[in-house]
């Protein structure tokens, strides 16, 4: 498989372009209703290799959006590009805007944490802290100074028992999370992540890592957050797109190649390109 | 066989050598080290074990009584073999003139001027074991190896047959050594108050005059009062000192007249005597009970004789101490260097040279480091804490001289680099993904360093401490200049205010190993010592070490876990 990126040519580089045109000419849209995120004309370069191609997407509110593709066509990037994790890393440039329920991701004047604050992610290495699991759960509340007991409480019950796992925990929420197995505490950096009620939702490839039994958990726990929470979720595995998102959008080599509704891009693509990695063909 | 040879595989493919190598290698080192430690446990567990006492008279008539401390071969030039009598010589020269000797602890150093006697085998005549005879250990001139004549009462025999004097002075020397341990006591506690607030008072005159001068009003007023106390004071003094002259003219009425082997005599207070057992007449469990009293006396009392005998609770007391203000002082100051150099500084030739220079500092000599800090601590910041708050003390130094802080403080800068080594390791070991989700949670990097990476950290941190530790207390050269002693009367924590006196010198058991052993002038007694000493700075270390490690286990548990 490739995963070669095209080299950035001079004229290319986000210095040497003009402003992105607004309002950008197609935001593809899957849906008329109300949209969370919208993602405007969108480059990205590690160094001097480019790794996101003129993103323009939007994702609806209420639903789950799988971005599919082979390896390195920049769908993690770009989820990763959603709450600034690619700022941490120092190479990275981009180029474009995003706009999370009507406000600026990249604009001048956005506060990174409140961005982060407003985003809650999962990620494909299991990554619970070293702290009991009732702390993990209420980690960003407690980085907000918030002390109150009965908010504590109430926070981890709730977020424990819509990630699927109050019950199976609610007798030992002081003892250590690395003490659970593996699809517990990615259901717990999910409890982790909605605790701070998020406008949106990132997962980033989070059954990867888990044998099929916690990944039919997880999926189904992603099933019924829809309509609670927007989510966007990358994934390699092309049956969990199908099995658990409304919409599904196929990225190859940094660019956007087909975005519509999952059972369309599944049955009925469009382009070929998409036909022959549903299918299987390449990829 | 089923008609295909099997393709040999030669012999270092297959990596048997280089087992033999690397197994040979860690077997050698193990061997070392469990040899090391075999000496010195069997001769340190060995040295208060009671000895019998060995009386030897040799072919010219001299006796000899004492303990056979060790032997030796040496080799005799023909010269001295021609001047022996003819059967020794003809022996001697049958064994390629190599003679053995025996040296004789044979202690009386008031009578003889010697504690030790080498005898020649070929010399002695015969050896026997008197069972009358009897080891006195005292207060003061070391061992007394001889015979119990009488004990006395105001200069008159109470007794003076054997039976009688042994249970008599059993009768008296109980009380007589309470007597001895409760002026001792008066003298340290209540004289060492008096002394104290005498010390306190000319302190308060002299603030006044550096204050306000001497002809002022104020200094005259607080010279009378101190003047007035100062009476009281003396006053009381005398009353103690009364005390102390009544208690030890009570002592000075029994004595114990001991004979040498000799026929000498020598008429000792029995306050004096330690212990004295009759070391021929002792069955096993009597043994055991004077090797267990040495035993108490070592780790609990302060030592005597120059440092050879007696206890060393002072330096157990000093090691502990300075080691554990080390730790303190080393664990913030590593772990936030080396937070900076992992986490803000930006990685670059500047940061690498930087990190270079800290390893090369653990390569600097230890004395060095002891230059160091007498000058900087004692001399520079010592000197200014004394001018600032300290000046009516002047000219003797407070803090401007070696005292524990400084020593301690030198040797954290000594074993910095090991902790910020350690640190930095464990910081770069945090795994990313944690540090991401704690971003992704709208952590700012403080938070995140803090609740995340810190507490993960720490059980690295804590092997860069048993590290520290282990190099710390075993080190004695940069201490030599920056605040140990050969003998420290006054412990760096006592009954007065403020109670920690950290501008106090202290004993360490690295010194007294060496003071012992090489500084004595009867180091012939402190040898045995300086095993014990060691024996115990190894469990020492060892204990601290291990406290170190059951946290880092605790801590692991907690942050790292046993998943994955």
């Amino acid at each position: 498989m490739t995963t070669v990126l095209e080299k950035p040519t001079a004229a290319a580089g986000p210095r040497d372009r003009q402003p992105a045109p607004t309002p950008p000419p197609t935001v593809p849209r899957v849906a008329d209703e109300e949209q969370i995120l919208e993602v405007r004309q969108f480059n990205l370069w590690y160094g001097a290799a480019q790794a996101l191609f003129d993103i323009n997407l939007s994702f609806p509110k209420g639903k789950v959006t799988a971005l599919i593709g082979p390896s390195g066509c920049g769908k993690s990037t770009l989820i990763r590009c959603i709450n600034r994790l690619n700022d941490l890393v120092d190479i990275v440039r981009i180029d474009g805007d995003m706009l999370l329920n009507g406000r600026s991701i990249y604009g001048r004047d956005v506060d990174v944490i409140e961005l982060r604050k407003r985003t809650g992610m999962v990620f494909q290495k299991t990554n619970p802290f070293p702290m009991s699991i009732y702390e993990n759960v209420i980690y960003s509340l407690r980085i907000d100074g918030e002390n109150r007991k009965s908010i504590l409480d109430e926070t981890v019950e709730r977020s424990l028992q819509r990630a699927a796992l109050w019950d199976e925990v609610k007798d030992r929420l002081h003892q250590s999370a690395l003490q659970m197995s593996g699809g517990q505490q990615q259901r717990l950096c999910i409890a982790r992540a909605i605790a701070a009620e998020p406008e949106v939702l990132l997962m980033d490839e989070p059954c990867s890592a888990l044998d099929p039994i916690a990944t039919a958990k997880i999926e189904e726990l992603i099933y019924q957050l829809r309509g609670l929470y927007s989510v966007i979720i990358v994934t390699h595995n092309m049956q969990q797109a199908t099995r658990c998102s409304d919409y599904t959008a196929f990225f190859y080599l940094g660019k956007l190649v087909e975005y519509d509704a999952t059972e369309k891009i599944f049955t009925n693509p469009g382009k070929k390109q998409t036909e022959d990695y549903v299918s299987g063909r390449f990829g | 066989m089923n008609g295909h040879s099997p393709r040999r595989t030669n012999l270092t493919a297959r990596g048997e050598p280089m087992v033999w190598l690397t197994g040979g290698g860690l077997a050698l080192a193990t061997l070392m080290i469990a040899g090391l430690l075999l000496l010195v446990i069997f001769n340190g567990t060995m040295t208060f074990w009671p000895k019998r006492l060995a009386q030897t008279t040799t072919t010219t008539g001299a006796t000899y009584l004492g303990e056979v401390t060790r032997g030796e071969r040496f080799r005799l030039s023909p010269e001295q073999i021609a001047a022996l009598p003819a059967e020794a010589a003809a022996t001697l020269r049958a064994t390629d003139n190599v003679a053995a000797r025996k040296l004789l602890r044979t202690g009386n150093f008031d009578l003889t001027g010697d504690h030790f006697k080498w005898i020649n085998s070929h010399e002695i005549a015969r050896t026997e074991f008197p069972l009358e005879a009897w080891m006195f250990e005292r207060q003061e001139w070391g061992v007394f190896v001889g015979f119990m004549e009488e004990v006395r009462v105001d200069g008159v025999a109470v007794a003076s047959e054997p039976a009688a004097t042994e249970s008599k002075f059993r009768e008296f020397h109980k009380a007589a050594r309470d007597r001895y341990h409760q002026t001792r006591h008066i003298e340290k506690s209540e004289i060492g108050a008096v002394n104290a607030r005498i010390e306190k008072l000319r302190l308060e005159r002299r603030r006044a005059e550096l204050l306000s001068g001497r002809d002022s009003a104020r200094f005259r007023d607080v010279a009378a009062s101190v003047a007035e106390q100062e009476r009281v004071l003396e006053a009381e003094y005398a009353t103690i000192g009364a005390r102390v002259l009544a208690i030890r003219t009570e002592d000075a009425r029994t004595t114990l007249l001991l004979r040498e082997i000799g026929g000498r005599t020598k008429e000792i207070k029995l306050s004096e005597i330690v212990r004295a057992y009759p070391a021929n007449r002792l069955n096993w469990f009597q043994q055991l009970g004077v090797y267990g009293s040495r035993w108490v006396e070592f780790l609990t009392d302060e030592p005597r004789e120059a440092n050879t005998e007696g206890g060393v609770l002072p330096a157990i007391f000093g090691t502990v101490m300075m080691t554990l203000i080390m730790s303190l002082a080393v664990a913030p100051f590593g772990v936030i260097a080396a937070l900076y150099l992992r986490e803000y500084a930006k990685q670059g030739p500047l940061l690498s040279a930087v990190r270079i220079a800290v390893n090369n500092l653990a390569g600097v000599p230890s004395i060095v480091f002891g230059v160091f800090g007498l000058g900087f601590f004692c001399y520079v910041v010592g000197g200014s804490i004394d001018n600032v708050f300290f000046a009516e003390r002047l000219p003797s130094p407070t803090y401007g001289t070696g005292g524990v802080l400084w020593a301690s403080l030198t040797l954290a800068l000594l074993t910095v680099p090991v902790v910020i080594v350690a640190t930095e390791e464990a910081l770069a070991a945090v795994p990313g993904s944690m540090r991401e989700g704690s971003y992704a949670c709208g952590a700012s990097k403080w938070q995140t360093i803090r609740r995340i990476v810190l507490p993960r950290a720490m059980p690295g941190v804590m092997t860069g401490l048993i590290l520290a530790m282990a190099r710390g207390a075993g080190e004695v050269a940069p201490l030599m200049i920056t605040g140990v002693v050969k003998l420290a009367p006054e412990l760096p924590v006592d009954g007065h205010w403020p109670f920690l006196h950290l501008h106090r010198s202290f004993m360490h058991l690295g010194f007294h190993i060496y003071d012992v052993g090489f500084q004595s002038p009867n180091s012939e007694a402190g040898k045995p010592m300086v095993f014990t000493t060691t024996l115990l700075l190894i469990l020492l270390i060892g204990l601290l070490n291990l406290s170190a490690i059951y946290i880092r286990n605790r801590l692991r548990r907690r942050y790292i876990g046993a998943q994955f």
